[in-house]
């Protein structure tokens, strides 16, 4: 009983690995509903930007918000750059730039940083808690915090602000708050921005667990798209709650489920998505929408 | 003579390609051939991928999985149950055929995106689920192909022009050839009749579309089920002309490969499929090889080239010709040609049985 | 007429006396594809980017060496030229960049070729077109053992097997009644490692209470070390390669877990053990075996061999001298070059390669001492010693001597 509830535990801690990603791509679908396949790749790089800082000598504290502020600024010159251009082409040609774009951000990594894997400092001890038999580690901990205070913010600054107001409006109604003077296109570039500086945290939250490599987030990238797939890819607080389910199911997949062991955990992820796309698009959280003919 | 003069220009230009790819290899050494046999069954695939996605606006970036079928299909079919090869390929492309036919069904349910998301996963999983039946497929340890000698008369006749009889590369190379002119043709006529205009018709407007009487729902799953039918054939020439198939051998990198070949290259169209797999196949080896051996490239930036990789550059590229050339090459050529009758004579021209350019509406 | 045929008959007597000299023992120099009167060519296929890039550097380590051998004169007069290609680890691309070494850039020899899937898809190629296959960097055991049916392939390293044989045989030495439990990756790698331990272990197999196997895609291992844990094993074997290795490392330490810990040898470099220390694995009781130097082993910092090593991977501007693959791509290339020597002014690829599979015998500066790297007419397994070796919190320390796995794989 005890390995099943350990089993269960350990499942929650890699889904706030999950969760923390997934949080950026529902940022980005709220944004301009597209999903980025780059995400991964712009959280990956703006981790080794965090360690290039504090192998210079700078405290971690510090190099963290610079690290977002340029994370942040990452993100808008991405979308000013990249993905204006192309603002109103099909979703096709999106995906294809964000391919482009992933593709470049990992290559470009591997020859600046190369593919050594490298450890990461964490704020969080590297013990774990005994808890009634069963392990959690600091870490992992953190992350479902950082991941917590994170949906907290990304909720208060989208539903309690008039910027979030309006970010929201430039998504969802683009002709109408044109109409109402908003700058649609630098909403979407503060959503990119905003989306960005998540994924680093992310990242810097979870390269202490994965390993600092070019190569890290695309271990989880997939299981990321699952639990914002799962969670509703318009809720951030679906992205959080699917991110551990999807840890969880994952975990317990690889060790009791006959015959699926641990070779296929990323099958089982990739079962996730198409049975959640099939029963139920929208979503735990996701709102049905409405095709207007 | 009056009907020659007014046969459309592309119909001497397809004439011209296709006596081109048959003297190619007279003229490149044998190895070269077994690259170019590479790239013609790219473009197989990506023809494949184009039915899909450029006529029929369904999104795939998990083709890599049924080209992996394919192979695995011709693979087994040759190494367990020894049938020759040249049988295989067809059973391979119906069998891959059927199963994305199948798959078709729980996709029509997912939006564009949606599909994407979940072909992509497809094609990230599909290495382990490989590996998993070993027994089956080899597992890790691959299943090696002997690739068959040309029959005498080919090599003859080869010899008779070129001096040297055919080598098993070139044999595969007009193998390959032979399913290329044939595919390319099918699918030309395939959207000039009435299942291309169904597909661009609910590809342009669901809605519209079903109100027209046109079945959606058929002719989506038909689109998966040719569309994989293509990859699968691909994906059987591609186990031959590589002579060994193994799970690491079907990475998520082959799925993109086809899909930016299908767009460089120019969705829905015809000659897109080909200039797109010349592109997408050649451009990693030269970015790798060709760059660093010019001396008229600065050192500076040859060097960066080399070593970031194939990746940098390739996303680089990618990124520039979505943005100033998303309809592909074809895209350009089309648009350099209009250009250049206005010219000329003040008026376009339209062709029968062309496609006018289409704006991507996918 | 009298005084012509006198001439005649000394000329023809010095031409035949000429010819004789000829066609004796291979004094007069043969050379082969690839190779010039100045130079000898190489070539290489290799992952430098994509998920297996890490090994990259393999290949612009034995460049190093190449370059700094070239600076010495080279071999016999003759510079190495070394063609590096990147196949990604994707044997689909092994396959024509191979061929185009072979047949379009002529080279004399493939040397090192990386990725057991990758070898093994050019390996009837190669030894069709009667192309050496040497040394490549991988142990899976088939590459020294199947040296029949292809003749024109040669490992180096030690294969997987072997090593896996000398874990087992230390395991039934000092944890006689251990339970056993493997986590192993779910290919070639690491089926090649289990099947050794299984064999090594002999009728004492049962003592394996449990073994796990994950994919190269999983995020982590978690699951699968929970339920070895749950096994009750005390003996925990990690057949996994680093990246991987280093996060079990942190889990079983996080699971308050505290076996006896197994290592294979390609995860086992200092740099490696030191980050999974950073990210808070305990690394009590790990062993693991060596047969190189480690280069960040105090031990060997005034080694002649280690002082070569660092002298040699100043040349590659992106080769971190602390990086255990670096030593390894030096002291292959080491052998290499040793082989071109003896091959002297008979350069054919058929003497190398006999050269290489029977006729060598070499003392490696950079392997641990004792080590010998031998191949006869009738062994053709390059190196199969390796020693145990015990992490000492700060670095490995060489336990007993060197263990001599040669003979047990047939």
């Amino acid at each position: 009983m005890q390995e099943f509830f350990q089993q269960v535990v350990s499942g929650i801690a890699i889904g706030g690995i999950f969760a923390s990603l997934a949080l950026a791509l529902v940022l980005i679908y709220n944004a301009m509903g597209l999903v980025n396949f780059a995400q991964g790749e712009m959280a990956m790089f703006a981790t080794f930007v965090a360690y290039a800082l504090i192998n210079r000598g700078m405290s971690y504290w510090i190099a963290l918000p610079i690290t977002l502020v340029l994370a942040f600024g990452g993100g808008i010159a991405i979308q000013r750059l990249v993905i204006k251009p192309v603002e109103r082409a099909p979703v096709l040609t999106l995906v294809i730039i964000t391919l482009g774009l992933a593709t470049l951000i990992n290559g470009f990594a591997g020859f600046i940083f190369g593919y050594v894997p490298r450890s990461f400092p964490s704020p969080f001890s590297s013990d774990s808690v005994d808890v009634l038999g069963v392990f959690v580690s600091y870490r992992d901990l953190g992350v479902i915090a950082v991941s917590g205070l994170v949906l907290l913010g990304v909720y208060l600054l989208l539903q309690r602000t008039t910027v979030g107001l309006t970010m929201r409006a430039a998504a969802h109604h683009p002709e109408a708050s044109r109409l109402l003077g908003v700058q649609v296109s630098w909403m979407l570039a503060l959503g990119w921005g905003l989306a960005s500086a998540v994924g680093a945290v992310s990242g810097i939250m979870v390269a202490p667990i994965l390993l600092l490599e070019p190569n890290m987030m695309q271990s989880i990238i997939i299981y990321a798209f699952a639990a914002a797939v799962l969670g509703g890819i318009e809720s951030p607080l679906g992205a959080v709650i699917g991110g551990l389910i999807v840890g969880i199911t994952v975990n317990l997949a690889g060790a009791y489920l006959p015959g699926v062991g641990g070779d296929l955990q990323l099958a089982v992820g990739l079962a996730i998505i198409i049975a959640v796309l099939v029963l139920r698009p929208n979503g735990l959280f996701g709102r049905a929408a409405i095709r207007r003919v | 003579m009056s009907r020659l003069r007014g046969a459309p220009p592309r119909y001497w230009l397809v004439v011209i390609v296709v006596v081109f790819f048959l003297g190619f290899p007279t003229v490149i050494t044998s190895f070269q051939a077994s690259l170019w046999a590479q790239a013609l069954i790219l473009a197989i695939a990506i023809m494949g991928l184009n039915i899909l996605v450029g006529y029929s606006g369904q999104l795939s970036l998990g083709h890599g999985a049924f080209m992996a079928l394919g192979a695995y299909t011709s693979a087994i079919l040759a190494h367990r149950y020894k049938m020759d090869y040249l049988l295989t390929i067809p059973i391979a492309a119906l069998f891959t055929g059927l199963v994305g036919f199948l798959f078709g069904i729980p996709a029509l349910r997912l939006s564009p995106l949606y599909l994407a998301l979940a072909t992509f996963a497809l094609a990230v999983v599909t290495p382990s689920l490989i590996k998993r039946p070993d027994k089956l497929t080899g597992g890790v340890q691959g299943i090696i192909l002997i690739q068959p000698d040309p029959p005498g008369i080919a090599r003859d006749a080869f010899a008779t022009v070129t001096g040297t009889p055919m080598t098993s590369d070139q044999w595969i190379y007009y193998i390959s050839l032979a399913c290329v002119l044939v595919l390319f043709w099918v699918a030309w006529n395939l959207v000039r009749h009435r299942p291309g205009r169904a597909m661009r018709a609910l590809r342009d407007g669901e809605v519209a579309a079903a109100a027209s009487g046109v079945n959606i729902a058929g002719f989506k799953t038909l689109a998966f089920g040719i569309s994989a039918f293509y990859a699968g054939t691909a994906g059987s020439l591609f186990a031959l002309a590589t002579g060994f198939i193994s799970p690491d051998a079907f990475p998520v990198s082959l799925s993109i490969q086809l899909l930016v070949g299908a767009v460089v290259g120019g969705l829905a169209s015809i000659p897109g499929p080909l200039l797109g797999a010349i592109f997408a196949y050649f451009l990693p080896i030269e970015s790798n090889q060709w760059v660093p051996s010019q001396s008229w490239i600065p050192d500076q930036i040859a060097s960066t080239v080399k070593n970031a990789g194939p990746a940098v550059s390739y996303g680089v590229l990618l990124i520039l010709i979505m943005i100033f050339a998303p309809n592909g090459l074809v895209g350009l050529a089309r648009r350099g040609y209009e250009l250049l009758q206005k010219r000329l004579r003040g008026t376009n021209d339209r062709e029968t049985g062309q496609l006018p350019p289409d704006p991507q509406t996918v | 007429m009298g005084r012509i045929a006198p001439r005649l008959a000394a000329v023809a007597a010095f031409m035949v006396t000429l010819a004789a000299c000829g066609g004796g023992t291979g004094s007069s120099a043969q050379t082969d594809v690839g190779v010039t009167s100045t130079s000898i060519l190489l070539g290489n296929t290799i992952a430098q980017s994509g998920a297996a890039a890490a090994y990259g550097t393999i290949g612009n380590a034995e460049l190093a060496y190449f370059t700094y051998i070239n600076s010495q004169g080279g071999v016999n007069g003759r510079k190495i030229n070394f063609k590096i290609l990147d196949d990604a680890y994707n044997p689909a691309q092994t396959v024509p960049l191979t061929k185009q070494l072979v047949e379009q850039d002529q080279v004399f020899a493939m040397f090192s070729g990386l990725g057991t899937q990758a070898q093994t898809s050019v390996r009837e190629y190669l030894n069709a077109k009667k192309v050496p296959q040497l040394f490549v960097a991988t142990g899976a055991t088939t590459f020294n053992k199947d040296f029949g049916s292809n003749q024109w392939t040669l490992g180096w390293q030690p294969p997987y097997q072997g090593e896996a044989h000398i874990y087992a045989k230390d395991v039934l030495a000092n944890h006689a009644n251990a339970k056993i439990g493997v986590l192993y990756q779910n290919d070639d790698y690491g089926q090649d490692y289990l099947k050794g331990l299984k064999d090594g272990l002999g009728d004492k197999s049962s003592m394996i209470v449990g073994s796990e196997s994950y994919d190269v895609t999983a995020a982590n291992t978690a699951a699968q070390l929970t339920k070895l844990k749950a096994t009750g094993a005390d003996t925990l074997f990690i057949f996994a390669t680093p990246g991987f290795t280093i996060k079990s490392l942190v889990t079983v330490t996080l699971l308050h877990w505290e076996p006896a810990i197994y290592l294979n040898s390609v995860s086992n470099p200092q740099v490696y053990m030191g980050i999974a220390a950073k990210s808070g694995a305990a690394n009590k009781n790990v062993t693991s075996v060596g047969y190189l130097k480690d280069p960040t082993d105090p031990q060997w910092a005034n080694d002649e061999g280690m002082k070569l090593y660092k002298t040699v991977i100043a040349n590659c501007a992106t080769c971190k001298p602390e990086d255990g693959f670096n030593l390894y791509g030096v002291a292959v290339a080491y052998t290499m070059v040793d082989v071109l020597k003896q091959a002297g002014s008979n350069m054919t690829r058929a003497n190398v390669m006999k050269i290489a599979s029977s006729q060598l015998n070499e003392t490696n500066p950079f392997a641990l001492p004792g080590v010998k790297v031998q191949t006869t007419s009738s062994d053709h397994f390059p190196i199969m010693q390796e020693q145990v070796i015990t992490w000492a919190g700060t670095g490995w320390k060489l336990q007993g001597s060197l263990i001599d796995e040669r003979g047990t794989i047939k």
